[in-house]
C-alpha cells in the first residue's frame, strides 16, 4: 500500500511528496470544508430544511487528493454521490449543491461550463457512462481525462467489470477511483471481494494501485501519475483508495446497529485531516492562527451557501415535466395541462 | 429510388447519416468485420473506419451505458443490441440511464442515442432472440420507442431516430427484414414520430398493430374481404409518442378495433391502446375491442411458436366477433 504522511502525520522514511507545501495547505482547506459542510449538511436534515445527505468525513483524502490531480478546465468528474468537495473544487457551486438537497430541482443544475456530470444512485451505472465519456473525449482528440469514482461496494455490480473491460479494450484516458470505504451501508468488505481491488485491475489490461487512502499526499501522487497516464494516451488507471467511513452511510442510517466494538475509535485514529495538520505543523504552515482563519473563511462560505441557497426558487409543480424530452410529446403536453389546471396555474 | 427491403434500407439509413454527420458512430456486437449478424452494417467498416464502426466487448449494459458518455462526449451513437431480448442485460442502463438523464441532470445533458434492435418472432430463433418485450420501455419516460413495419418507414424513421437529441429505441421486424422490396428514396427524408399510418382502408372494423403485425394484419384483412367484412389496418408507428389523435379518429369511424401484438397478452401496449380508446373514443365504440397477443407464457422453443404467436385465422376470427357484435 502506496503511503507517504504515516498516521501521525509524519512523512514515511525518504518520501518526498510530489504535492507542494502550498497545494497541500489548498487541499486540506477543501478537506475542512468538506467536513464543516458534513456537519452542516447534517444539522439541516435534522432540522428537515435538506434531504438525506451522505457524509464524505473519513474519506476527505481520498476525495479531494485525487481531484486535485484534475484540471476543471479540460479534466471531468463522474460522481457516485459522496464526493462533494471534489464537485466544488472543478465548478460546480456548493450553493447549487445546497438547492439540490433542498429540493430545489430547477436551481441544483450543473452550471454549462462545468465537466461535472450528475450524483449517480444506481450504483456504478455511472462508471459505464464515464468510460464512453473518455473514450468519446479520445475520439475527438479533445483534451481531457475523465475521473470516475465508485464505492467498494459497487465494485460487485456488473457494471463495474463491463466498464473496466471496455476502458481497458478502448484504452480510454480514464481513472477509476474506488472508494474502499470498508462498509456499503451494513456489509462490510469482507463480504464484498475475498481479493485486492487493485489487482483486478490487471486482468483488464491497465495498472492497478492500492494507497492509502487517509494520505492526502499518497492519493494525489497516485492520481497524478493515472491522470498523466490516460494524458500520453497509455490508457486507464484504477486507484484503490483504502479509507475509512466515519460517519452514517446517510441521514438514514444508524451505524451503531453493525459497527463491530471499537472499529470507529480505530478508524478515528487515521483520520485524515488530523495528519494534514501534523505536517504542515511541523513545515510551520499550520498553528491555531491560521486553524481560526481557515475554519472562519470556511464557516463564512458555508453560511453564504446556504443563504444562497434559501433565496432560490422552491420547485414547482410544473417542474415534473421540465427536462424530460427536449420537446413534450403532445400525450405528455397534455398531462402538464392537466396538472396546471390542478394547481391553478404554474405555482 | 431503389427497390429496398428493410434490412437494406437501414444500413442506407446508417451510411447516409454517417455521410452527412461525422459525429454519427455506430456500436455493438459484430456491427464492424461481420456487418452485424442480420448484415445491416455491412460495408461501414470499410467506409468509415474503425472509429465509427465500433465492434465492441460482449456486454449490452456497457454498449448502452458507453453510448450515453459518448453522447455527453459530443458524438451521436447509434448502438445495435443484437436482439431486443438481450435488452434485458441492458435495461438499467436504458429506462433509468438514457432515459433520466436530461432529468437527472436539470437539463445541462442529454442523451441523443439511438438504439436499433431487431425482435419479433416466426424466424425459429432461440430462446430470447424474438422477445416482444417493447413495452417495457413504454414505462421508462424519456425513451421514445418507434417500430416500423416497412422499407420506406425503417429507412426514414431511423433518420428521425438520429436526429431526435432524446434517446429512441428503434426496433426492427427480423420477419420481415428481408420479405419484400418498396421504392426507398436515396434522398434525405424523415418520418416524423407520433403520426400512425393508416396502411388499408375499411369500414367495418380497424385492425390496430404495429412492426411486423402490421404485415399478418394486412394478410388477415385480405381474408376478411372475401367474407364481405372491410377491415381497415392502421399501423402505429411509434408507441412513444402515441399518435392519440390518430387512432381515436380512425377507431371512431368505423366503431369497431382488434390490436394484435406479438408480446404477451397482460399489460402488453395493446393494453394502453385499449384504455386510451376506452378514455377518448367509449361513444363511437359499437362493440367491445379485442386483443390478439402472444399468450402470457415465456417465449417457446421454435417448435411451438406457431401456436404462441398470433396467427391470421386468430386475427380474423376475432374481427369477425368484433364486426358482428
Amino acid at each position: 500500500m502506496q503511503r507517504i504522511l504515516d498516521s501521525q502525520g509524519n512523512l514515511v522514511n525518504g518520501a518526498e511528496p510530489r504535492l507542494s507545501l502550498e497545494r497541500t495547505v489548498e487541499g486540506l482547506r477543501w478537506m475542512m470544508l468538506s467536513r464543516a459542510f458534513d456537519a452542516r449538511a447534517t444539522a439541516l436534515q435534522r432540522q428537515g430544511r435538506m434531504g438525506t445527505y451522505s457524509p464524505v468525513k473519513g474519506q476527505e483524502a481520498s476525495v479531494v487528493g485525487s481531484s486535485l490531480a484534475l484540471d476543471p478546465a479540460t479534466d471531468w468528474i463522474v460522481p457516485a454521490y459522496r464526493e462533494l468537495p471534489a464537485l466544488v473544487r472543478h465548478g460546480h457551486p456548493l450553493e447549487r449543491i445546497v438547492a439540490g438537497y433542498m429540493g430545489k430541482v430547477a436551481s441544483s443544475a450543473i452550471p454549462e461550463d462545468t465537466n461535472v456530470l450528475p450524483n449517480q444512485v444506481a450504483l456504478a451505472t455511472q462508471l459505464q457512462h464515464a468510460v464512453g465519456l473518455a473514450w468519446g473525449l479520445k475520439l475527438q482528440r479533445k483534451p481531457g481525462v475523465v475521473m470516475a469514482y465508485c464505492g467498494e461496494g459497487a465494485a460487485s455490480e456488473g457494471d463495474f467489470h463491463e466498464a473496466a473491460n471496455m476502458a481497458g479494450v478502448r484504452r480510454a484516458p480514464i481513472v477509476f477511483v474506488l472508494m474502499n470505504n470498508q462498509w456499503a451501508i451494513s456489509t462490510s468488505r469482507e463480504l464484498q471481494s475475498a481479493g485486492e481491488f487493485y489487482r483486478r485491475a490487471e486482468g483488464y489490461g491497465f495498472p492497478g494501485v492500492q494507497v492509502d487512502g487517509n494520505d492526502l499526499l499518497a492519493v494525489y501522487e497516485a492520481a497524478a501519475e493515472a491522470v498523466e497516464r490516460a494524458r500520453r494516451d497509455d490508457g486507464p488507471t484504477l486507484i484503490d483508495c483504502v479509507t475509512f467511513r466515519l460517519s452514517f452511510h446517510n441521514t438514514t442510517d444508524n451505524p451503531s446497529a453493525y459497527l463491530p466494538e471499537g472499529w470507529l475509535e480505530r478508524a478515528e485514529q487515521e483520520d485524515p485531516i488530523r495528519r494534514v495538520q501534523t505536517y504542515l505543523a511541523e513545515k510551520g504552515l499550520w498553528d491555531d492562527g491560521s486553524r481560526a482563519a481557515v475554519e472562519g473563511e470556511i464557516t463564512e462560505q458555508i453560511d453564504a451557501a446556504i443563504q444562497a441557497a434559501a433565496a432560490m426558487r422552491a420547485s414547482r409543480a410544473a417542474d415534473l415535466f421540465e427536462n424530460v424530452y427536449a420537446s413534450l410529446p403532445e400525450r405528455v403536453g397534455r398531462q402538464r395541462a392537466e396538472l396546471l389546471r390542478l394547481t391553478g396555474g404554474d405555482v | 429510388m431503389a427497390q429496398r427491403n428493410i434490412v437494406e434500407a437501414i444500413r442506407d439509413g446508417l451510411a447516409f447519416e454517417m455521410e452527412r454527420d461525422e459525429r454519427v458512430i455506430v456500436l455493438g456486437l459484430d456491427v464492424g468485420r461481420l456487418g452485424g449478424v442480420f448484415r445491416a452494417t455491412q460495408g461501414l467498416l470499410d467506409r468509415f473506419g474503425p472509429e465509427r464502426v465500433v465492434d465492441t466487448p460482449l456486454a449490452e449494459g456497457g454498449i448502452i451505458g458507453s453510448a450515453l458518455g459518448l453522447a455527453i462526449s459530443g458524438l451521436i451513437p447509434v448502438a445495435e443490441i443484437q436482439f431486443l431480448g438481450f435488452t434485458h442485460q441492458a435495461f438499467h442502463q436504458i429506462g433509468p440511464q438514457l432515459g433520466r438523464y436530461r432529468y437527472r441532470s436539470r437539463g445541462r445533458y442529454h442523451a441523443q442515442v439511438t438504439i436499433r434492435a431487431p425482435f419479433g418472432g416466426g424466424v425459429r430463433t432461440p430462446e430470447f432472440h424474438p422477445d416482444a418485450v417493447e413495452a417495457q420501455f413504454v414505462q421508462a419516460p424519456g425513451i421514445k420507442v418507434v417500430c416500423p413495419a416497412t422499407p420506406y418507414d425503417a429507412k426514414g424513421m431511423l433518420l428521425e431516430a438520429i436526429r431526435d437529441p432524446d434517446p429512441v429505441l428503434f426496433l426492427e421486424p427480423q420477419r420481415l427484414y428481408r420479405k419484400g422490396r418498396e421504392e426507398v428514396p436515396d434522398s434525405d427524408y424523415t418520418v416524423p414520430f407520433g403520426k400512425a399510418r393508416q396502411v388499408r382502408e375499411g369500414g367495418d372494423v380497424t385492425l390496430i398493430a404495429w412492426s411486423a403485425a402490421v404485415e399478418m394484419c394486412l394478410r388477415a384483412a385480405d381474408e376478411l374481404q372475401r367474407e364481405g367484412i372491410s377491415a381497415g389496418v392502421l399501423d402505429l408507428r411509434t408507441l412513444v409518442p402515441l399518435d392519440v389523435e390518430g387512432l381515436v379518429s380512425e377507431v371512431s369511424r368505423t366503431g369497431r378495433a382488434v390490436v394484435v401484438h406479438e408480446a404477451p397478452l397482460s399489460a402488453g401496449f395493446g393494453a394502453e391502446v385499449v384504455a386510451t380508446l376506452q378514455e377518448e373514443a367509449f361513444y363511437s365504440l359499437d362493440a367491445p375491442i379485442r386483443r390478439v397477443t402472444a399468450w402470457d407464457t415465456p417465449y417457446p422453443p421454435a417448435s411451438l411458436e406457431g401456436w404462441y404467436l398470433p396467427t391470421i385465422r386468430r386475427v380474423v376470427d376475432a374481427a369477425r366477433k368484433t364486426a358482428a357484435a
